[in-house]
Formats: C-alpha cells, structure tokens, sequence
C-alpha cells in the first residue's frame, strides 16, 4: 500500500497515512485530487478506480471516506477488507466511533493504524491482538484528570453524525 | 466504552481542537492557529522547564496544526526530548511527531537515532515496538544506514517476542524498499524464510510481506519458500472455519495470510516438485470448489474475503499459465461473476478475464462471454466499469470476431464518456488495421471512426490509413471513392477533409472516370471545405491540388485560378501565402515532365511498427500492451502493410545521392530521429515550419529519393539539380521579401533566442581546416564531436546563397538553452556590410537523439576574405557547451563558371595584367595529383573548367565571375602541377586584387 487517506464528506483530511516517501507538496496535491475525484462519484460505483499507475479502493462509512492507494499487483478485495477491519478496530477502542472520535483522538487514530498496518503491510489482522497492544499501551499511561471528559461527551452528542 | 475513558486525555488539546472547529472562517482558523503557535513558542522558550505532560501537549497541538495542513518549522527539539522520556505517552507522542514531521536537521537525526538505539536495546518490548514502528514509518536512508545491520538479528533472534518480530519484519521491508543496497543478505535470510512456519499466525503475516519482497529481487536465494508457503496455504484451506480463532474473518480462515501466500507463489515457476505440485493443485482446486458453496454469511466482509482469495488463486493460475483445466474454471467462475448484482465482482471479473484472454488455454473459453461483454459496455452504470468492458473486448478480439466487436465499438463510441473515447478510438484503429482480411472493410472503419468520434482521432490514426492506403494499390480506388462520399456530407470532420485531400491528391485518378466525381467535381467538393479549416489543414488542401494539377491538366485553369486569388496568394499566414505562390509558379513553370516528377505519385513507406500502437503504449505507460502482440502486430503488420518488402529493401540500399542529399540519407547524422515514428509524421511536421513549402518540397523529393533509393529513378536528383533556380531564387524572393516575418533585421550578427550569458568563445583550432575542407564542396559533416554533430548543405546562385545546418544531438539527453548565432568577425567593427546573413532562432531545446535545422540566408554584398563565424551554445547535463566555427561560406561560393575560347582567354588574361590583380603561389602537393581529382575540385570550386586553351596540357586553366551585390568580379585561374617535383604553381588574375590575394589562399590548401 503507498498511501492511505482518511476524509470528511466536505473533503476534510482526516488521516493521512503515507509509505512512501513524497514532498509535502505532492502529498497535498495528491490529496487533493484524489479527494475530489472520489467525492464525485455516485454511491453504488465500483469501489476501485484506477488513478494515474495505481489502483484506489475506498469505501465510505457514515460521514467519512476511507481510502487506499495500492500497487497494480495488489489485490483490490483484501484492500477493502483492510479498510474494514480497521475501522472495526476504531469502532472496539472507541465505542461506536464517530467522525469526531478521529478528529479530537487523532493521535489515537494513528496508534491504531501503526500496530494493524506497517510500512503499507498488514502486520497484525487478529483484531484482538492490536486491541490488547492498544490497551497494553494505554495501562502504561499515568492516570489523568478527567476532568475534560464531561466536555467531550458533551461535543460528542452535539456534533455527532452517528456511528459509522 | 466512551472515548475519553481511554488513555489520558490532554484537555488543552481538546479545547483548542473545539476551538479550531467552531472557527467560522478560514481567516478565523488561520488567527487561532497563529496565536497557539506564539503561545507554543513562548513556552518553549520560556525560562520555566516544561514539564513531561505540557510538552507533550504542545508537541501534540503542533501536529494538530500540521495535519490540518499548516507548515510547522519548530518544536522538533522538544519532540526529540520526549523520546528519551520515561512515560510511554511521552515517548509515543514524541515519536508520532518525529514521523510525521521528519526533519533533515542532522543533529537532529543524531539524536533521534540514538533515542531509537536506547529503546531498542531497552528490552522492553512496547518500547522496542514503538521504535520499529518509527523506523517503518520514516524509512530515511540515515535510518537505514543506522539500523539495516541490526534489526535483522532482532527479528530472527530466538528470545524475539513475537509482536517484536512483526514489527521488525515490516520495518526491515520498508528499509529494504528505499535502500536496498544497505540490507545485506546473509545468514539470516534462512531463517527469515522458516518464519513462514511460525506458529504464530501474526508472525506469518507480517513476514511473508518481507519474504515476498525478497523473493521478486533475489529468487534464488529464497526458493526454498515456495514448498514452505504451499504447506501453510494447504493447511489453511483445509481448516474449518473456526481453527484459527481470531484470525478468521466472517468465516473465511485467515484472508490475508492466504492471499499473501499464493502473491508469494506467484514470484516463481510452478513448483517442479511433484508432491508439492499436486499439493498446490489441491490447494487451487479447493478454493474454486468452495466458491460454488453457499455462502456462511450474508455480510459482503465474507464474500470478499473469500472473493479476494478467489481472485488470488486465478492469478497463480494464470501466472502458471499451465493448467488448462484450471485455467477454464477460473474462466468460468470468473464467467458467473460477470452477471453478479456486485459491481465490484463484475468490474474484478472484467478486469482479471483480460488476462485470462491471452493465454492459448482460456482465449476459447474468455470469447464465449463476448454477449455479458458487449451488454455490459452498454449497460454498465459505472464508466470505471465500462472501461473495463471495452479492454476486455479488445484483449479478446482475434480474426473470428473482430467484425462483431469493431462494430460494436464504433457504436459503442457514439455515445462513449469523453474520458474514454480517445482511448477507444486507438483501439478500434489498432483492431481494424490488425484484423483486416479486407481493405475496404479498413477503410470504412476508420472513415467511420472519424465521422464518429472525429476529435478524438489523433494524428496517428489518420496518418495510418494514409500510410496503409497508400502501400496497398488494392485499396487505393475504394478509398478514393470512399472518402469522396465522405466527403460530400454537409457537415464533416476536418480530420476527414485530410484524408479526402490527401487520398483524392493521390489517387483521386481512380475515380476520376465516372461523371460524378470527374476532377472538377472532386476539386470543388474539396474546395467547399477549404474556408472552413485550420491552417494546416488548408496547407494539405493546397497540395492537394498542386497534385491535381498534375493528375488532371484540365484543372490546371482553375486551380491555378484559386491560387492566385488575392485570399491566397496575399494570405496573412506564411505558410498558406507561401505555397500558394510556390505552387502557382510551380504550375505555370514547370514542364509537364518536371511536374509529373515532381508530384509524383508517393511510394510505399517502409514497414514499420504501427504509429498508432506506440502511441497506446505510450497512453498506457510501458506493460500495457503485451509483447504478444506486439509481435502479433509485427507479424501481421507486415502482411497488412504489403509495401513490406518494397520497403525493406530500398531502406537498406545505400543512396547514391549522397552528395546532393547526404545530410539525409547518407550521413549518420540523418538518421533522422524521429523517423522510428512516421515519415509521413516528419514530412508533415517539417511542413508545419516557417521554411516549409520550400522545405517540404525538398523533403518531399528527398523523401522520394530515399524511399526509392534512386538507382531506378535517377530523374528525381536531376530535377532537383536542374530545377533549383527557379526554386531557389523564387523561395529566397518570398523569404526576403514579400513575407513580413521578423527576420533578424541586424544583417551582421544575427544573435537569436535569448541573448547568450556568456560570450561566445574563440573559434575552434581546427576551424580553419574545417573550413577548408568546403572550399570545393558544399555538402557534409562540417564538424562533430561526442555530443553534436553538425551538418550542411547548401546552395548559391548568383550573388544569393541558402545554407541548411543540421544540428544533431548524438546523446540521449536532452540539449537544453540551444542558440546559435552567426557573426561576421572584424569586418563588424568597420560597419561596412560585406556579407549579409539571416536566419530565424532554432528550437531552445534540442531532444536526445534528435535533429533540428536551421536555414541561413546569405547574400554577398561585396568581396570578402573572413567567413562568418558560427557561435553554438546548449546545456548538455547543465554544463554550458560553447563552440565557435567558421561558417563554411567563402568568396568562390559566388562563382558562375564562364566558358570561353582560348584566344578570349589569353586576351582577357593579358588586360589582368596590373601586378596587384595577380596573385602566384607555389606549394607542395598536399593530396593527390590525380587528374580526375583535381579536376572534379576546380569544378567544385565553382568555375569553368577550360579545355584546350592552355597550350600545355598538363596545366589547368579555369574561368568565372563573382558574383556580388555591388559589382561582379572576373576571375581567371591556372594551376600547373608538376608530377615529378609533387609541386604545383597557381596564378591568379582577378579584376580585384583583394580577390586574387584570397582565392590564392584558398586553393593553396586545396590541392
């Protein structure tokens, strides 16, 4: 995989996660194509679409697009199977994942990703392995206020366009 | 389980991140984030130590800001610092940073990796792990320099944990993508390959990703995986859907895994092992077996798990291409999908029966789907999908059904997606052409696809059906009647008025018998098109009926009539104005035996690969295309083409006009580039310049001479000798002018392009002796070096002289910054114009490989001794290239050769009697003393040779007048040799002595 795109249906990144090694410039151009050329299409279209010598596969859940951009040789179906599986991961760790879980846990997001996918390779699929890393991870952190967990509930109700 | 129960939260953060998001406009986002980053660095600089907890909120406000797509140009330092932190969350976050946000800074670097050692050393696995992942995901060289030795001892150490040995599998793949020369192979490699039998399935994954990787850059090394990987498959396929626990997914046991094994397998041959073979056999079978099973589950996660290793599996069997049984399931199975209710599956099913198409065993079994194909090119909702359908159709095509599936294309293109329709358009083309038992049915196919689509029928398509109906006398006829009845529809393509002009130029004879479509006819049907086209367009038109006038004389009056109307003739553009003029001179000069030459009929073009298939290879980048058919097209181009060995054979016959074309033909250095691609490309394109009727004519004829490689049709270098004052002398007329084109105005240096940066350096020591060596020639390889190659040919009548200068790139890359600048040395100071040379600015850039020209023209205003000097400057690489020649233009150039009788010789050369008008030297025989040698020089020289005057008949006497702007200047020479000393004494005597003193000069080297 060389790259992977995580996006609102207003076209804002949400993640990006990229395997090979390109300029700042061409990774927010790249984005951007790509973004506007998925959100043009219709719903009920072929996931896959081939974009300039690679092949895309991206699915939508709720609000968000997730997608991959994946070699000629790579198979398109497990690609979508990815998508789908880390999102399950997102929807374990957070509960019901909503568009905004990503947006304030960022950082989570991308643990996440890390301990399913590395280097653009799926490195660990059993979905109870990554979640005891995560949780592993996550006992190793100091105890902290919570003080601003009221706040978020809070946003989440407001905010929330449903689980994914 | 709600979100903020997990992990610590950082309340900072998601304030700021609330704050960020009820910004209502962009300028409100953009002065959020500019006070959080003066906040940020005034408490990174602040004299207050951060605590762990602050600066890793900041550091992780700072990431925010950059993800949201804002440069960040500090807070790494800090990041760095949270690396050596004791507190995972720390560590992580500062991690996370240095990722996404990698920096060069080589201090930076130091520290980062020294981090990254600590915690890989540290034992502690999470630790360990977060370091990995750091590595994977900024795969910098540094890092690999740092790490490519240590971590494969990492991952195949035996106290490994396993999550550890995951990370280190991918980590060294990503280190072995972007440096593999710093992943060395070694002892390890073995045991990296045993992992495949791990027991931890995570383990499998992860490595087998590496193992893969490997395998493509080094199969030899690691083939003993091919026995291991079909063991593993074969255990999984045969597991119940429950073994594997939790890596089973929606009831298909372990996807990934699979899917990966069988890519693995596809890196190598079919297993020569029987057992495995069979085992492998086994493996394949069952997987095409259980697709026909009913489904465990409704939920789409189980039928693509399942379908992704489906479709795996029939890419090994295609890869193997050796199953003719497997290979006809696979067709089949792949068969039931295409009717699936999931557009995937059927856009999957399209895609991978394509290849299926190529392979002998499948080819029957694929075309029997042509109908769900054909259904689904129209049907389909998804144009990614119908995209699909038409590659298909095109993969699946051979003799038996190409007539069914180019009509369906064409009609298919009616109503096509513009994304797709140039595409399609090629294809259709390359079909016909390849699949053609009948002419006619070619042509009317690609008359079609222009009447269709004709916006999207590129160049290579129509020069293709020019090129095919040209080489094939059997078509030549329809064609003609064909496009004439294209033509006569109110509103057609212009793509199709050039076909119809230039068939109906060529071959409009053929039909020219039937009342309907008798030569007027046929001309005032092109004509009515003619004011509604392009300009290049309407230059082919105008040829066009310059060929008319040949074919049919009782055309002559009116087309010479439409020539000379004032729309032509005193048309604004060059090009048209110039071949209007040309041809109407031309019709009205020329006899009708010159004409006939002149305009005869084009030759075959040589064979050659199909203009519009290189033309899809390059839309669809390299692989495209397969090599099968390429060489089927090869193969079959040769029949279709037929010219075929009309072709081949005059390409290899050396041309005997060398001398007169040899900058073409003859020379390397006109290999002519481009021609790989079309001759009828270059003589079009060369037409598309400024110079280009004059020109194209020239190519025209060379073009001619070349195909026919001359010795059967020597008539055509006489024309061109006998005819080029007229050509010349009317060109030049046009040139200088009538034509309003800017022209260097500035008659000594003619500097072009853009003004150079650096001064053009000292001539070339050579370049007196290059010079000399076109005293008494005007054609050939004036200088060449490594990179360039320089050639000339050129003409002079009278006091006026034309010279084309080749530039040949001999390199493949490209020049870049290519002027060049004529300059007439000393003489500049004086203000006194002696020569007067004009050109235009060539091309800046000049393409590996390729030729450009440039035509100078000169004039002689007076007598003069300095040739002009030839300055060229270009970029090879980025280093500047900066030569200076001498143009090879001397005063004899000017001679006309006077004959006269010995009694007027004598007479004349006694009034040259003033002792400065008589120049004598007496030299050493440089070269040989053979007669016909010198003979053939004195003629090159440019005057008359004179018999029987000199009453020795050894000696040499010649005669001519020089032909300058201000005045003509009679020249009488004699050259007496002597055999026997190898010695020869000239004398010369001119009306001027400046003349004589230089002419002395000249020939001193010649001989």
């Amino acid at each position: 995989m060389q790259f992977m795109l995580l996006f609102s249906r207003q076209g804002k990144l949400r993640l990006q996660k990229w395997y090979v090694p390109l300029s700042d410039k061409e990774r927010k151009k790249i984005s951007r194509d790509l973004v506007q050329t998925i959100l043009a299409r219709k719903p009920k279209m072929c996931s896959f679409l081939e974009w300039r010598d690679l092949k895309i596969v991206y699915k939508r859940y709720a609000s968000l697009y997730f997608c991959c951009a994946v070699e000629d040789q790579d198979n398109e179906l497990i690609t979508l199977e990815i998508i789908h599986r880390y999102v399950e991961l997102l929807d374990k760790y957070f509960g019901s994942v909503c568009e905004l879980d990503i947006i304030f846990n960022f950082e989570k997001a991308y643990f996440i990703l890390d301990e399913f996918l590395l280097g653009g390779e799926a490195q660990e699929t059993s979905k109870k392995n990554v979640l005891k890393a995560i949780e592993q991870a996550d006992l190793l952190q100091e105890v902290h206020t919570h003080i601003f967990s009221t706040t978020l509930i809070f946003l989440k109700k407001k905010y929330n366009p449903g689980p994914l | 389980m709600p979100a903020v129960s997990k992990g610590d939260g950082m309340r900072g953060l998601a304030v700021f991140i609330s704050d960020i998001r009820n910004c209502k406009s962009k300028e409100a986002e953009i002065k959020r984030i500019n006070k959080e980053l003066a906040n940020i660095r005034s408490k990174f600089k602040g004299d207050k130590a951060l605590d762990g907890y602050s600066k890793k909120k900041y550091v992780c406000k700072l990431l925010f800001i950059f993800l949201l797509g804002h440069d960040i140009d500090f807070g790494h330092m800090e990041a760095v610092n949270l690396l050596s932190s004791n507190k995972y969350t720390e560590k992580q976050i500062g991690y996370l940073f240095i990722s996404v946000l990698v920096n060069s800074n080589s201090e930076l670097i130091r520290l980062i990796n020294n981090a990254i050692k600590n915690d890989l050393s540290s034992r502690n696995p999470t630790f360990m792990c977060l370091a990995l992942h750091c590595i994977a995901n900024v795969g910098s060289r540094e890092m690999a320099e740092a790490f490519a030795s240590e971590i494969p001892r990492i991952l195949v150490a035996g106290d490994t944990m396993d999550s550890v040995k995951q990370s280190a599998a991918l980590c060294l793949l990503r280190l072995y993508k972007t440096s593999p020369d710093l992943v060395l192979m070694g002892e390890w490699t073995s045991r990296v390959v045993h992992l495949l039998n791990d027991q931890h399935m995570g383990v499998v994954t992860a490595a087998i990703s590496l193992i893969t990787c490997l395998s493509m850059k080094n199969p030899d090394e690691f083939k003993t995986c091919v026995s291991l990987a079909v063991s593993r498959l074969s255990r999984i396929v045969s597991s119940a859907s429950t073994d594997l626990q939790d890596y089973t997914y929606y009831f298909v046991p372990a996807p990934w895994l699979s899917c990966k094994l069988l890519r693995l397998l596809q890196c190598y041959p079919p297993p020569e092992d029987g057992a495995v073979k069979g085992r492998l056999v086994e493996c394949l079978e069952t997987i095409l077996n259980k697709a026909q099973e009913p489904p465990k589950s409704k939920k789409v996660q189980h039928s693509n798990a399942k379908n992704a290793i489906l479709f795996e599996a029939i890419s090994l069997i295609i890869h193997y291409d050796s199953e003719p049984n497997l290979l006809v399931r696979a067709c089949n199975q792949l068969g039931q999908f295409l009717q699936h209710r999931e557009t995937n599956l059927r856009y999957l099913a399209l895609e991978s029966m394509c290849t299926l198409a190529s392979s002998e065993f499948s080819h029957e079994a694929v075309k029997t789907h042509i109908e769900t194909v054909i259904n689904a090119l129209k049907t389909e909702r998804d144009v990614s999908v119908r995209q699909r359908a038409a590659d298909l159709l095109y993969a699946m095509c051979d003799r038996s059904n190409a007539k069914q599936i180019v009509a369906e294309m064409l009609s298919y293109l009616e109503t096509a997606d513009y994304s797709i329709r140039e595409e399609m358009v090629l294809k259709v083309a390359i079909l016909a052409e390849k699949y053609a038992v009948d002419y006619s049915w070619y042509v009317d196919t690609i008359l079609n696809l222009i009447r269709i689509a004709g916006d999207y029928v590129s160049e290579e398509v129509w020069y293709r059906v020019i090129q095919i109906v040209i080489n094939r006398d059997d078509v030549q006829g329809y064609a003609a009647k064909t496009v004439f009845e294209a033509l006569q529809a109110p509103a057609c393509h212009e793509n199709m008025v050039k076909v119809g002009g230039y068939i109906l130029g060529e071959f409009g004879n053929l039909i020219a018998g039937d009342p309907r479509s008798s030569p007027l006819v046929q001309f005032n049907l092109l004509h009515s098109k003619f004011h509604l086209c392009s300009v290049p367009t309407r230059a082919l038109l105008l040829s066009a009926y310059i060929k008319f006038i040949n074919l049919f004389p009782e055309t002559k009056a009116t087309i010479q009539e439409v020539l000379r109307c004032d729309s032509q003739i005193r048309n604004s553009d060059v090009e048209l104005q110039q071949r209007a003029v040309e041809y109407l001179k031309l019709s009205s000069i020329a006899s009708t035996d010159v004409l006939a030459t002149v305009l005869e009929e084009m030759p075959p073009f040589p064979e050659r690969e199909s203009s519009i298939l290189a033309k899809l290879k390059k839309k669809k980048g390299p692989g495209a295309v397969s090599v099968t058919e390429l060489e089927d097209s090869k193969r079959e181009g040769g029949e279709l083409n037929g010219g075929g060995d009309r072709g081949s054979d005059t390409a290899s016959t050396p041309s005997p006009s060398a001398d007169l074309l040899g900058i073409r033909s003859a020379a390397p250095i006109g290999a002519a580039p481009a021609s790989a691609g079309s001759l009828l490309v270059d003589v079009f394109s060369e037409a598309g310049s400024a110079f280009s009727p004059f020109l194209s004519l020239f190519l025209l004829i060379s073009f001619h001479t070349m195909a026919k490689s001359l010795p059967p049709c020597p008539c055509i270098v006489c024309v061109w000798m006998a005819f080029p004052s007229f050509f010349f002398f009317f060109s030049f007329f046009v040139f200088t002018s009538m034509v309003p084109f800017p022209i260097c105005s500035h008659p000594l240096s003619c500097g072009l392009s853009a003004p150079p940066s650096e001064d053009p350096a000292p001539p070339l020591s050579e370049a007196d002796e290059l010079l000399n060596k076109f005293v008494c020639k005007n054609n050939g390889v004036l200088f060449e070096n490594q990179l360039l190659q320089i050639g000339i040919k050129s003409e002079y009548r009278q006091n006026l002289g034309r010279m084309y200068l080749f530039f040949g790139n001999k390199t493949s890359v490209q020049f870049a910054s290519f002027t060049t600048t004529v300059s007439c040395p000393g003489e500049l100071q004086s203000h006194i114009l002696l020569l007067n040379v004009q050109t235009k600015p060539v091309e800046p850039l000049v393409e590996g490989g390729a030729q450009i020209q440039q035509v100078l023209n000169i004039e002689c205003l007076t007598d003069f001794s300095e040739a002009p000097l030839l300055n060229i400057k270009f970029r090879y690489g980025g280093a500047l290239q900066n030569l200076t020649l001498k143009l090879p233009v001397t005063i004899n150039k000017f001679f006309q050769p006077t004959e006269m009788a010995s009694h007027d010789f004598f007479q004349r050369w006694k009034q040259l009697s003033q002792p400065q008008q008589e120049a004598q030297k007496i030299f050493k025989a440089n070269h040989s003393m053979d007669t016909e040698v010198l003979k053939a020089k004195l003629l090159g020289l440019g005057t008359a040779l004179l018999d029987n005057v000199d009453p020795n008949p050894e000696n040499y006497v010649c005669a001519g007048v020089i032909q300058t702007k201000s005045q003509q200047v009679g020249c009488l020479l004699r050259l007496e040799p002597n055999a026997q000393a190898q010695m020869y004494r000239l004398t010369l005597r001119c009306s001027k002595d400046s003349v004589s003193k230089r002419l002395c000069e000249l020939l001193a080297e010649q001989f």
